[in-house]
């Protein structure tokens, strides 16, 4: 699958208060979380951001509590997928568990600018920039975390079967 | 082949010899947990799966302590939920308010967790059992979800790093103080994805309260896990309160490591983390002059019974500054009750403090304590985050119990030993 999109920048150690605030918590509604994404970093995010689009950001993105909410707020705004140097660990495993697709590659989340115009072949893990031309290769995916994309998502992945199982 | 103390614990919840970092294990739980937050998204995850039950009655403890007593109708919406869970299946450790506390508080209190146990939580802050010698992380809701169903979680063993204090310490200086350093010291990423094993003679001779503090902000340098080896001071703790049998782990002489730090705790002064990260610590007396509009002593960081007595002993026949709102929330309410039998709650309220029911609300911006833009605090949590603790534009300031007290006092970010 190829993602397409115009990237919205940030920083590092983007943390999940600022993906998605704490007072917004009170719901569990995608649609309502994704109305109030990133708007404490960036107030425009919500109501500008387009299907398709794609977060660039530094090292240890997601940093802080284990709220899922906040990949499924990025997920709702309808954001493709998520390049970063490094992830939060907590947040890397709800990003795979609902379904947002999310990658690791310091030299793109260094080079790729606000508004670059971006690529991400979601089975090679192969990221291009159309603005620039370059690409960049994404750190590999464990096989297990594949297995959770291809079910899509780790519910349909233990319910296969009579038995819910792990493996 | 050595092992740390978090590998023996991995390797026993997945039936293994051994295992080394890096390698992807099925392992079984011994106890699951969510919150008011995190579980109602569990919850509706869990009945998509297809199982009846869930794996143990025992072994879920549902805890509403983030938006308790519920601060509006969607929140009580939630907290509902979770409720009517917990009785749809019979749950044992379901925690209503007035018998509840902030969940890391409560667990280990009530005897739910023990040494060499492997739990998870949706709550990033699950880390805090490491103090017990239990390997304990937090994870989300939909992990809880298959938890619940299976009673296993799969989980990549971590690398471990150990942080080893010696020296003496300082007066007023506590497992806050040290952790605050180390983060410091590594940063917010410093520990990504890795074991955090806390050790020295200092460790050793930490109380299990200042312990829970250090495991507790394990996550705050991106740590999958804080953990300490279990002692006597663990033992005197556990005794007559753990439920379940438990196991002392201890790490191989020879276990290896990605990396050992060496603190000499002598060297280590009462910390301040300013905004808007945990890694932004230095000592109170390089602070500046930083006036405060509130401050706040609790969390399942600092809202413990020792927590409360250092607070005290600051503010002892003091007054909070006329400028500034102290509001104080015991982690439990057999802190609440041990706090009042020991005279502390008199000493809050007296001194002008407000004195709350135990509850997350103000760490994470929730409600009992909101900033205005512009407003700063002093506080004993865990996140000093842009917006954390309310509008975008206030500011919080991480610190232990006394400091916290004694910057209510002065109106300004204070040691307490500035307090005449």
């Amino acid at each position: 699958m190829l993602l397409k999109g115009k990237v919205w920048k940030f920083g590092s150690d983007v943390d999940t208060d600022a993906i998605i605030p704490a007072r917004y918590l009170n719901t569990s509604d995608p649609a309502e979380l994704a109305r109030h994404c990133m708007e404490d970093a960036d107030p425009a995010f919500p109501s500008q951001v387009k299907p398709g689009d794609i977060i660039a950001a530094g090292k240890n993105f997601g940093c802080g509590s284990s709220r899922e909410h906040a990949p499924v707020a990025i997920k709702a705004a309808g954001v493709s997928c998520v390049i970063a140097g490094t992830f939060a660990r907590i947040f890397y495993r709800n990003a795979f568990n609902i379904g947002l697709p999310i990658f690791e590659s310091f030299e793109a989340a260094e080079d790729i600018k606000e508004g670059d115009e971006v690529t991400v072949d979601a089975g090679s893990g192969t990221i291009t920039n159309l603005t620039t031309g370059k690409t960049y290769q994404a750190a590999p995916v464990p096989p297990f975390m594949q297995q959770i994309i291809t079910a899509g998502g780790l519910i349909n992945r233990i319910r296969k079967g009579d038995t819910p199982s792990l493996y | 082949m050595p092992m740390t103390i978090t590998e023996k614990i991995l390797a026993a919840h997945a039936g293994k010899e051994k295992v080394t970092p890096g390698e992807l294990i099925s392992a079984r739980v011994d106890l699951v947990l969510g919150n008011d937050i995190t579980a109602p998204v569990a919850i509706q995850e869990f009945e998509k799966i297809g199982v009846d039950t869930v794996f143990d009655q025992e072994r879920i403890a549902l805890v509403p302590d983030h938006f308790v007593p519920n601060k509006d109708i969607k929140s009580a919406g939630q907290a509902k939920l979770v409720k009517d869970f917990a009785h749809k299946h019979n749950l044992s450790n379901y925690f209503e308010v007035g018998r509840m506390g902030i969940e890391h508080c409560l667990l280990p209190e009530q005897g739910l967790v023990g040494p060499g146990d492997l739990v998870i939580g949706a709550d990033s802050h699950t880390c805090t059992y490491g103090a017990l010698g239990a390997f304990s992380t937090g994870v989300g809701s939909t992990d809880l979800a298959a938890a619940m169903a299976l009673g296993e979680t799969w989980l990549k063993v971590p690398e471990s790093t150990r942080f080893e204090f010696e020296g003496e310490l300082k007066p007023w200086v506590g497992g806050k103080d040290l952790i605050l350093h180390t983060i410091g010291d590594i940063g917010v990423d410093g520990a990504l994805y890795r074991a955090m094993e806390f050790t020295g003679p200092i460790i050793e001779n930490l109380s299990m309260d200042g312990r829970f503090t250090m495991c507790n902000m394990a996550i705050e340098a991106g740590g999958k896990n804080g953990i300490i080896a279990p002692d006597e001071i663990t033992r005197a703790y556990v005794e007559g309160r753990c439920r379940r049998p438990y196991k002392f782990y201890r790490s191989d002489p020879d276990a290896k490591y990605a990396r050992v730090y060496h603190y000499d705790a002598s060297r280590i002064e009462p910390q301040v983390a300013f905004p808007h990260l945990p890694e932004n610590s230095r000592p109170v007396s390089e602070a500046g002059h930083v006036e405060i509009d509130q401050a706040i002593i609790g969390s399942c960081t600092n809202g413990r019974i020792g927590d409360l007595r250092e607070a005290a002993k600051a503010l002892q026949g003091k007054k909070v500054h006329k400028n500034v709102r102290l509001i104080i929330l015991p982690g439990t309410q057999d802190i609440y009750l041990q706090a009042l039998k020991e005279g502390l709650i008199e000493t809050f309220i007296e001194a002008g403090a407000a004195v709350s029911t135990p509850t997350c609300g103000p760490c994470l911006g929730g409600h009992m304590g909101i900033l205005a833009a512009g407003e700063r605090a002093v506080s004993t949590t865990n996140r000093n985050f842009v917006g954390r603790m309310g509008h975008p534009e206030s500011e919080v300031y991480l610190a232990n119990p006394a400091v916290a007290a004694a910057s209510a006092v002065m109106g300004r970010i204070a040691g307490p030993w500035e307090v005449k």
